[in-house]
């Protein structure tokens, strides 16, 4: 491999006082290409992502993207940076007191990229990308259902013209159909911006549609990694037992014990 | 168990808070003198603190003056000294009743929601979505509202202090039957420059508290629904201590012979 990775994260540590929650993550996300982390609440995940975003620092371990690291950066080269990023929020964070078209057109105001009225524009344009009539840009996000919720942080994650996108666990707390459509605009704004994606989920379903590769996270750690179509073949005991959701196996839930 | 180790526990944890307040405190003022600014956050700001809590604010200052010129007729007629009811109020609402009520009132009002929405936005990853969107919470949430705490409570006060002083002139003409170009001479002649500007420094000083103590608590708040609650409550009960503190010790620096 000469390529270098987009995202780089070698020996990553994280504790909360005596909660040890990464222990030692490595993992690369290669230009292009969608890696889908999967893993039981709680191990990390978002974490991972906060980490790698700046708006967590990590105890050690270090965090490549393009090749520049990343862990400690001053605000401005966390601007700068965070200018290749975008995210979707597992709440979809939409701020309740601007309206839809704000929210969606928000990072491009904010760079000046646009002006506020061209912003309107812009965020309409999105919004129809991700499915969405014109009417939703003057409403208010407390007027929306969860999946529409969704889908304008969808909107909201590509008007920038990421060239990175996480998304943090999409398709929970959605119905099995609104969480296909998700899925399906993931795949198709990913593929439309030509962006790498970088996905966390306990949604197996989810995971098998939106993932080139797969990894799974436990204990602080990736445990397994492949191709996603491997995944039903591999021998891990771990990764069949959290595939097939199973109570029994080497994973013990902390109320069984 | 040991008590040393009980008293040296919350000597840290109280340094450290001190600590993290300064630290909030000087980020903040840093981010209010350097561009970008909001202009649009500001204004909205200005009207939330300013325009909206005038009724508030007229509300308690008129019956402050209108019970101060009533108790003191109480307290001066033996002396047959009606005429001093005029500088007593005046005096009051100047230096201390318009000042302390405004903030008071306005910490209930407005400390309260901005703990109670910066919290929110944190527990919901609103915050988090800003900094994704390169755009600086500091920046964005709290520069705008300690610029208009602190250029609004000294609007709200000079206008309380004219309807607390209106408030005295009602009972004095209406109630007590004096001479309305008498009181309004005797009124004339109390007012110092000195009285009504110190007032309004300390209304200064009150709108910065206000406004420092409802981002301070709720942006560090944490835990969903009742961190959010707790940070209200916190912001409300900081803010009013400090601010009767700090009115005991400005008054001393301004009339301290
Ligand atoms: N800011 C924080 N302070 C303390 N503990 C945290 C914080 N953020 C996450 N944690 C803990 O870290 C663990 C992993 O959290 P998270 O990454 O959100 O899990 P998930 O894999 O479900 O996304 C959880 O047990 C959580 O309690
Ligand atoms: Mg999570």
């Amino acid at each position: 491999m000469t390529e270098t990775p987009k995202i780089r994260i070698r020996d990553l540590h994280k504790t909360f006082g005596p909660k040890v929650v990464l222990d030692g993550l490595d993992l690369d996300v290669m230009p292009g290409e969608s890696v889908v982390i999967i893993g039981g609440s709680g191990t990390g995940k978002s974490v991972t992502l906060k980490c790698t975003l700046g708006l967590m620092e990590p105890d050690s371990g270090t965090i490549e993207v393009d090749g520049e690291s990343v862990v400690g950066l001053n605000a401005r080269e966390r601007e700068r940076v965070n200018h290749k990023f975008s995210m979707l929020f597992q709440s979809a964070a939409l701020f309740d007191s601007l309206p839809v078209w704000e929210n969606v057109a928000f990072g491009p105001i904010a760079d000046k990229t646009v002006t506020r009225k061209q912003g309107k524009d812009l965020a309409i344009e999105k919004l129809a990308q991700v499915g969405m009539p014109a009417e939703v840009a003057d409403l208010f996000p407390s007027e929306l259902s969860g999946g529409m919720q969704k889908r304008v942080g969808l909107a909201r994650a590509i008007a920038g013209d990421p060239e990175i996108i996480f998304f943090d666990e999409p398709t929970t707390g959605l119905d099995p159909i609104m969480a296909d459509v998700i899925n399906d605009l993931i795949v198709k704004v990913t593929r439309e911006l030509g962006s790498t994606g970088l996905s966390i989920t306990h949604d197996m379903a989810s995971a098998r549609k939106i993932a080139d590769r797969i990894a799974m996270l436990y204990q602080g750690k990736i445990i397994w990694q492949g191709p996603a179509d491997s995944i039903d073949d591999c021998d891990n005991e771990y990764v069949q037992q959290f595939i097939n959701g199973r109570a029994d196996g080497p994973i013990e839930m902390a109320v069984r014990k | 168990m040991n008590i040393l180790q009980h008293i040296g526990h919350y000597v840290l944890k109280f340094f450290r808070t001190v600590g993290r307040l300064v630290l909030f405190t000087l980020t903040a003022v840093s981010h209010c003198v350097r561009p970008p600014f909001y202009p649009r956050a500001i204004l909205r700001q200005m009207l939330e603190i300013g325009y909206f809590s005038l009724p508030v604010v007229g509300l308690t200052t008129i019956f402050a003056g209108m019970v101060l010129a009533l108790q003191s007729y109480t307290g001066f007629s033996r002396f047959s000294a009606e005429g001093a009811i005029a500088n007593v109020v005046i005096i009051s609402i100047t230096r201390e009743l318009g000042p302390v009520l405004a903030g008071l009132m306005v910490t209930g009002r407005i400390g309260a929601s901005m703990a109670a929405e910066l919290g929110t936005m944190r527990v919901t990853e609103q915050v988090d979505a800003l900094t994704t969107l390169s755009t600086n919470p500091f920046k964005y949430l709290v520069a705008p509202r300690l610029i208009a705490g602190v250029l609004m409570l000294p609007l709200l006060v000079f206008i309380g202090d004219i309807i607390g002083v209106l408030g005295g002139y009602l009972v004095a003409v209406y109630q007590l039957n004096f001479n309305p170009s008498n009181y309004i001479q005797s009124s004339w002649e109390a007012m110092e420059t000195m009285d009504v500007l110190s007032g309004l420094v300390k209304a200064t000083v009150f709108g910065f508290i206000i406004s420092l103590m409802g981002c301070y608590h709720g942006y560090s708040s944490k835990g969903g629904a009742q961190g959010v609650g707790k940070a209200t409550t916190d912001s409300v009960v900081s803010a009013s201590i400090l601010i009767l503190c700090f009115n005991f010790i400005l008054t001393v620096l301004f009339f301290e012979k």
